[in-house]
């Protein structure tokens, strides 16, 4: 088997896999003194919360760059509820994709 | 190895099934984009972060150049390094064992590791190779039957999957909602990313919420 390297498919695979790895490695390889401050500890503990949030809500609410309110949105809804009342993990996220199923198949 | 904590170990595997599920989706939308079944396996082994494999296959089935996928991918995927550095001091590992933990840095491994805090460093580290390795199987495997011609399944709307991906990031994140901070910056985010996303790139809405972390850490440390 050959492949082009020059083959648009192919470049994209080889070139998204390596940016992919050297920026995941980037994170772990930071000298752990450069961490030690406690106000670099504590804004290294505020951003996967901000970055895990927004992908919650850019999951939830947009689609190809536009903001849209669908089925997601109930089931993300009925997801709320279901951590407000203290529901098990697996429930939060069955009752999201039930609710969100279910509209989907109703439209 | 140490025992691994039942509550650690079923979140992991929730979030595994949930996710890794989803890569039947990613299978079909790759293989329809022009992808080989082999190029889009490769994509999930080897780029192994969901946003970015959806993002380049968007953009080169819409017709883009192999460089704006590149790109784009790249942009969503540099998150995985602030990642890293979270979970860096947490896994301290070295070699071999920090090559196989960077690949598995991704959302989920991190969400996880992040939920399981509370119940102490052990649990958080076992949250985090559990959920990494869990979703590497499962999302690899889904990969390949949606890329294998499922793609009567690979509507992830008719399965409750694009609802369900959400609530799983949701479920994870809500039991690290302790402060006020906390809540006003997961808030913030949320709105920042949203009132961004029709004017830029994907990637760059959520990345830049990490700006939003930086501004509430420094006010929380001013305030102390």
């Amino acid at each position: 088997m050959e492949i082009n390297l020059l083959d648009p498919f192919w470049l994209a695979v080889i070139g998204t896999s390596l940016f992919a790895f050297i920026l995941k490695y980037l994170g772990h390889s930071v000298p752990k003194r450069w961490l030690s401050h406690p106000r670099i500890l504590k804004i290294n503990s505020l951003i996967p919360i901000a970055l895990l949030s927004a992908l919650v809500a850019v999951q939830s609410f947009t689609k190809d760059s536009r903001l849209i309110a669908d089925q997601r949105m109930a089931g993300v809804g009925v997801a709320i509820v279901a951590l407000i009342l203290r529901a098990p993990f697996p429930v939060v996220v069955l009752s999201a994709a039930a609710t969100s199923a279910a509209l989907f198949h109703i439209q | 190895m140490s025992r691994v904590n039942r509550a650690t170990a079923a979140q992991s595997l929730s979030v595994s099934l949930t996710v890794g599920a989803y890569g039947i989706a990613f299978g079909a939308a790759s293989v329809a984009a022009g992808f080989s079944v082999l190029q889009s396996c490769l994509l999930s082994l080897l780029t192994f972060t969901g946003a970015s494999q959806f993002a380049v296959v968007g953009v080169l089935g819409a017709g883009g150049s192999a460089l704006s996928g590149i790109a784009t991918a790249t942009l969503l995927g540099v998150r995985n390094t602030l990642y890293g550095l979270r979970m860096a001091p947490v896994l301290n590992v070295k070699g071999l064992r920090r090559i196989f933990a960077a690949h598995i840095t991704i959302d989920e491994s991190t969400g996880v590791a992040l939920s399981q805090e509370h119940l102490g460093a052990k649990e958080a580290r076992q949250g985090f190779w559990l959920t990494g390795i869990g979703v590497f199987i499962f999302w690899n495997i889904f990969t390949l039957a949606g890329a294998l011609g499922a793609q009567a399944m690979g509507n992830p709307a008719a399965w409750g999957l694009d609802a369900a991906v959400p609530a799983a990031f949701l479920g994870l994140l809500w039991p690290r909602l302790i402060s006020k901070t906390d809540r006003a910056l997961a808030v913030a985010a949320c709105a920042l990313a949203l009132a961004m996303t029709p004017y830029f790139v994907p990637g760059v809405p959520i990345i830049s919420t990490a700006l939003l972390a930086v501004f509430f850490g420094l006010r929380a440390s001013l305030w102390r």
